[in-house]
């Protein structure tokens, strides 16, 4: 019986580096980096030769000095004596609150959509296909446009909400003005004890999640079921509603009214906001339509089966066995489409609302000179925002994972 | 005893029909639109809804002006129909942008063979045409731009020789790929650098063969719009398989590079590249570079959607069992050979959906560089609506263009839908 004989070993080769499979990978690398380093460094090189033959230098002070521009929706103090940073601040705030109000619109409207269009009524089936293609298929920006237009030009001006029979009136009861300057809300005036309103109001939910709690605890232990959505609406909505009265209606409402050629007071939505907001929600809302649907649909049908053999009532299926297996496919894709929104609200300079890219990206570059600067605060922001939610959405991957073996 | 029988039926009595209500159109009614008293309620709503859009839309667009001057002589005509004496007036525009009018012939030919181009990649049975597909880069750009048609056919030449020399080494002298491959790309600059040059300005003199050149900034339109898209769909692909499998590798400094690479790119909005693009690029590149906008743009998009791309194609070698990988490798092929013949054909094949999804979305997102002040149909539409004739017209040009990119973007979601029934394996 003949022992097994190694292969006499070779001596290293200088051609080994690329054809033998233990050093290929090493060489590779070696190589990938050296190029890429090259490349950094050679555009690195390019940008310090441009700036020195432009006089320029790279400094982030313009960010404290004087902005001299007005801003006309902000949400914080400004005025054009305020710092280019502080423009900046109006500017990111402003993409927040669109993106904020944009995300919840698209995610109700989509839901809903999303969840008819599986209905087993052809007609509604069939028109919510049409609105899922149509926006999804027309590019963001001509919607954003073409929101905006519908806004301006088909609402009446101010002036015609004047007179003894106007052309136009308000609605819900004349606290709502919807004109071509944009829309009109009432505006809550806290008085004193308002507070006392806000504090109570949180002790109720603070009491309706341990009433949950201890409804979960009771249904673990005993199997009996407590009415949780009665007693935490009842909750939530009596004790703040005797206290309001209790105190003297602390909160009343300031509506908007006819001054002049022009609305005063209340809370004034300009166009360009809500354009984009509307455009936004209505496109992405296309978006979570069909996530939401192949969410569902993603749930086999032995699941449901499976649930009503055990007995469960079909509102229990939904909640119990079907929304908690779909939920877990939709977060994810549903998170990057908030993403998305967020994203495509860049776009705001085609209506002219002033985001963090019409302020910082765009007047701020355009008065300082300084495009380097600006952009890479720019593109830090939206980078910090992307990176914050893409790992919030590993963190829910990682503790919603079925557990397997 | 027997007892009478009065009656025996001879004949089976044939079934009597199904209740009017359960079949036929009556059936079909209840059914579908009123199951219960919450489907009726909504069949009501969607039906009125559907009736007040159309009883405002269809009188506005079938009795529409198609001949006038402008949009006050349709105003006194009649203001309640549509104005589409715009599109008429300026159509041109709205194709080709401001493209010179005695060359339109070019951008047209050009989406023509376009059509014919994508025939054999669409559809497998014309494959033996797929010789038209790789000449027909080469022949757009030609087409569109202009110049010497030797300058374009030389890249032609040069690539073709560096493949034979590359196949040559392999066939005849080495073993080593890598190796090859090296030596092939030197012999190619070699090519480009030092022969070329010369050998284009000879073939200028015996046989000049030259369209009117064509700058950048005179294509619009949809011309824009589409070469921007194609250019970027074509090119995004393959780097976004590249990436996808950089992200997948085992070596951490290429692992790391396409990572970093790819999660920048998806954190910012792809306006703010296009910005980097017209504003920034030339603070990167040597002292004096200036080159195309129009190739600035279709490089930003193309990294753009190549990234969308990479984590499409990394989701779908996600979801290839483990088994394939070891399977491919315990018969001895090679990595390319394994993702080449295994791994790829079904990642993409999963992927698909989303794929078609990302071209899509970057066929939208071409109308993003109107916003650098590139004449796309979006800002056509406000350069035509500057004109004093067409001052306040709004809804004609709006439904034109997005009906354009709706049958573009409509089109490949149901060849994507196609595509998916044809490679159906399973049931």
């Amino acid at each position: 019986m003949s022992s097994p004989t190694l292969p006499p070993s070779e001596s290293f080769k200088f051609s080994m580096l690329l054809s033998d499979t233990r050093y290929r990978g090493m060489s590779l690398q070696v190589i990938t980096f050296i190029i890429f380093m090259a490349v950094f460094f050679w555009l690195v090189d390019n940008t310090i030769k441009n700036l020195a033959l432009l006089d320029k230098d790279v400094s982030f002070n313009f960010l404290w000095l004087r902005a001299g521009y007005d801003i006309n929706q902000r949400l914080i103090p400004y005025t054009s004596d305020s710092t280019h940073g502080m423009a900046a601040l109006v500017g990111i705030l402003n993409t927040l609150l669109v993106a904020f109000v944009g995300c919840i619109i698209a995610t109700v409207i989509g839901l809903f959509v999303g969840i008819l269009r599986l209905s087993k009524n052809w007609i509604v089936a069939k028109l919510m296909s049409a609105y899922i293609e149509g926006f999804r298929n027309v590019p963001v920006l001509l919607w954003i446009v073409m929101v905006f237009a519908l806004l301006t030009e088909f609402t009446p001006a101010p002036r015609a909400f004047k007179g003894a029979e106007p052309e136009a009136t308000m609605l819900f009861f004349e606290s709502v003005a919807i004109t071509n300057r944009g829309t009109y809300f009432p505006a809550p005036v806290l008085a004193e004890g308002a507070y006392w309103l806000l504090l109570c109001f949180g002790l109720s939910i603070v009491a309706v999640i341990y009433f949950i709690r201890y409804a979960n605890k009771q249904k673990k232990d005993t199997g009996k079921s407590l009415p949780t959505f009665w007693v935490s609406s009842v909750l939530i909505v009596f004790p703040t509603l005797i206290l309001f009265f209790a105190i003297g209606q602390p909160v009343s409402l300031e509506y908007p009214y006819l001054k002049g050629f022009n609305f005063k007071d209340g809370i004034h939505l300009r166009n360009s906001f809500l354009a984009l907001t509307l455009a936004l929600a209505f496109y992405t809302s296309a978006f979570i339509a069909e996530i939401v649907r192949a969410g569902i649909m993603a749930v086999s049908k032995g699941q449901s089966e499976a649930a009503a053999s055990l007995g469960l009532r079909p509102n229990k299926i939904m909640s119990l066995i079907i929304l908690p297996q779909a939920l877990r496919i939709i977060v994810p894709p549903l998170i990057s489409n908030y993403l998305n929104l967020t994203k495509n609200s860049s776009l705001a300079i085609a209506v002219g609302y002033m985001d963090v890219r019409g302020t910082l990206g765009g007047i701020t570059l355009n008065q300082t000179g300084r495009e380097l600067e600006s952009m890479l605060l720019l593109m830090g922001f939206y980078l910090a925002v992307s990176l914050l939610i893409s790992s919030f959405i590993n963190y829910f991957n990682r503790s919603f994972q079925i557990v397997v073996r | 005893m027997m007892t009478k029988i009065a009656f025996v039926r001879k004949k089976e009595i044939p079934p009597s029909a199904p209740p009017i209500t359960e079949v036929g159109l009556i059936g079909w009614l209840r059914q579908n639109l009123f199951s219960s008293w919450l489907n009726s309620i909504l069949t009501v709503l969607s039906v009125y809804f559907i009736v007040i859009i159309l009883w405002d839309f269809i009188p506005w667009a079938y009795g529409g002006h198609w001949n006038t001057k402008s949009l006050r002589e349709c105003l006194d005509l009649d203001p309640d129909v549509a104005c589409f004496s715009v599109l008429t007036a300026r159509w041109k525009q709205l194709l080709f942008g401001l493209y010179p009018a005695e060359e339109y012939w070019r951008p047209t030919l050009t989406f023509i063979f376009l059509l014919l181009a994508i025939v054999p990649i669409l559809f497998p049975k014309f494959f033996r045409f797929f010789w038209f597909s790789i000449i027909y880069p080469g022949l757009a750009v030609w087409l569109l731009w202009g110049g010497s048609f030797w300058s374009i056919s030389i890249i032609y030449v040069g690539l073709t020789l560096g493949a034979l020399f590359f196949l040559t080494l392999i066939r005849q002298y080495l073993k080593n790929y890598m190796i090859a491959v090296i030596l092939a790309f030197l012999f190619t600059s070699v090519f480009f650098l030092f022969i070329s040059n010369p050998l284009v300005d000879l073939l200028n003199v015996i046989l000049p063969i030259s369209l009117p050149f064509v700058e950048s900034l005179k294509m619009g339109g949809f011309t824009l719009s589409l070469i921007v898209g194609v250019t970027g769909i074509v090119a995004s692909f393959p780097i976004g398989i590249l990436l996808a499998l950089g992200r997948q590798s085992n070596l951490p400094v290429i692992k790391m590079i396409c990572v970093g690479f790819i999660e920048f790119i998806r954190g910012v909005p792809l306006i703010t590249l296009l910005f980097v693009a017209s504003v920034l690029l030339n603070y990167f590149l040597p002292p004096g570079t200036n080159f195309d906008i129009v190739l600035r743009v279709v490089i930003m998009v193309t990294l753009f959607s190549a990234a969308y791309m990479a984590e499409v194609i990394r989701g779908g070698l996600a979801g290839l069992p483990l088994g394939q990988h070891e399977a491919s490798a315990s018969l001895g092929l090679t990595y390319w050979q394994s993702q080449r013949l295994i791994i790829m054909p079904q990642a993409l094949k999963i992927s698909i959906p989303g794929i078609v999804n990302t071209f899509i979305g970057l066929f939208k997102d071409t109308t993003l560089v109107s916003i650098i002040s590139l004449r796309d149909p979006v800002g056509l539409a406000s350069t035509i609506r500057a004109d004093q004739k067409w001052n306040g017209i709004y809804w004609e040009l709006y439904v034109a263009i997005g009906l354009m990119f709706f049958i573009f973007c409509w089109g490949m979601s149901q060849y994507s839908q196609y595509l998916e029934r044809k490679l159906k394996t399973d049931k």
